[in-house]
């Protein structure tokens, strides 16, 4: 006996994340969620960003395999940094998802912030199938990482409404092309916006904090 | 490696339909824009299952091609690669129709017997 039944595999994984956005709204949260390879520097450039929010009260849910090393960094700012590792009760995933995400709400207190900046587990493919509650999803691409990335992994960068382009200093050292970069990722994701950063130098820094700011100020005005 | 989550997820969903009858096969609609191995994903499934009143179940997984719908010519084609323009036209203004989808499509189940 067939019987049709045509559900989302992930209809659990979005109903969840519906919930958490409800919350997330009921508290005027603005959600972000930060996505990326490992070691493109969604940590450093949120270092940066973060170390001037010219008064909006912004939060951070680190998402982690193991350890806290960066939510220390972040710490330092005096930003409240809420920890999630996959690998303790999660089994290792390489990504969060809307539950482990829930399961965190607890530990932020929505009430005192206006901005949650969600920085994903670090990988190119897992964290885009998962929808976690988030207003907007952006991604740091590093051109370190090379110019074809947005032709081999499509689905991240097809997910996401920002593309950060990171390490623009070391573009003169490796082979990454930036215009074949800027090409792909319009290929991959037609119309993506695109920002060129260097959280080493600063360079392009305003125009991010401006952007991420500039979330709770549209929100604000709503 | 998100194949065992989503793994999970059809799972769930099997078990919820089929409401307690042996599910012989899960019929499986994955979109070629989903980044999801078929072969991880059939191991996951099985791991999972192994031992539960689902071992044996079979995951059928049908590999959706993507299409779009050109906005500018009307064309419905089959896109092969990026960037998704138009074969037709080579317009960029295409709608996709198909290619990213995630489906529980339907469940074989077991005949129930008729004994009494």
């Amino acid at each position: 006996m067939k019987v049709r039944v045509v559900e989302d595999a992930l209809d659990a994984n979005n109903t969840i994340a519906r919930a958490n956005r409800e919350d997330f709204d009921r508290a005027g949260v603005t959600v972000v969620n930060l996505m990326s390879a490992p070691g493109a520097g969604k940590t450093a450039l949120l270092e940066r960003v973060l170390a001037d929010t010219a008064g909006v009260r912004v939060g951070v849910l680190e998402g982690d395999v193991e350890g806290s090393l960066d939510a220390e960094r972040l710490a330092r700012l005096h930003v409240p940094v809420v920890q999630i590792n996959t690998g303790a009760g999660f089994g290792g995933e390489c990504h969060l998802d809307a539950n482990m995400v829930r399961s965190a709400i607890g530990s932020l207190a929505l009430d005192e912030i206006d901005l949650l900046v969600i920085e994903n587990v670090g990988n190119l493919v897992c964290p885009a199938e998962f929808r976690v509650g988030e207003d907007v999803r952006a991604m740091v691409c590093s051109v370190a990482e090379g110019d074809d990335k947005p032709l081999k992994y499509p689905l991240m960068f097809r997910a996401c409404e920002l593309a950060i382009v990171n390490k623009i200093d070391l573009l003169e050292h490796v082979d990454a092309d930036l215009q074949k970069l800027l090409a792909n990722l319009q290929s991959a994701h037609p119309g993506i916006a695109t920002m060129l950063c260097s959280a080493r130098t600063g360079e392009g820094i305003d125009a991010l904090r401006a952007w991420l700011l500039g979330l709770v100020r549209a929100r604000a005005s709503v | 490696m998100h194949e065992l989550s989503v793994a999970a997820a059809v799972l769930d969903i099997a078990q919820r339909h089929a409401a307690g009858r042996r599910v012989v096969a899960i019929e499986l609609h994955v979109g070629h824009l989903r980044q999801v191995v078929p072969d991880s994903l059939t191991r996951a499934f099985e791991l999972l299952t192994h031992g539960t009143a689902l071992d044996g179940t079979e995951l059928r997984i049908t590999q959706v091609p993507v299409r779009g719908r050109c906005l500018s010519c009307g064309a419905c084609s089959e896109l092969e690669q990026l960037p998704l323009d138009c074969p037709v036209c080579g317009s960029a203004d295409v709608e996709l129709i198909a290619g990213e989808e995630l489906l529980v499509q339907s469940l074989e189940l077991e005949e129930e017997s008729c004994t009494a």
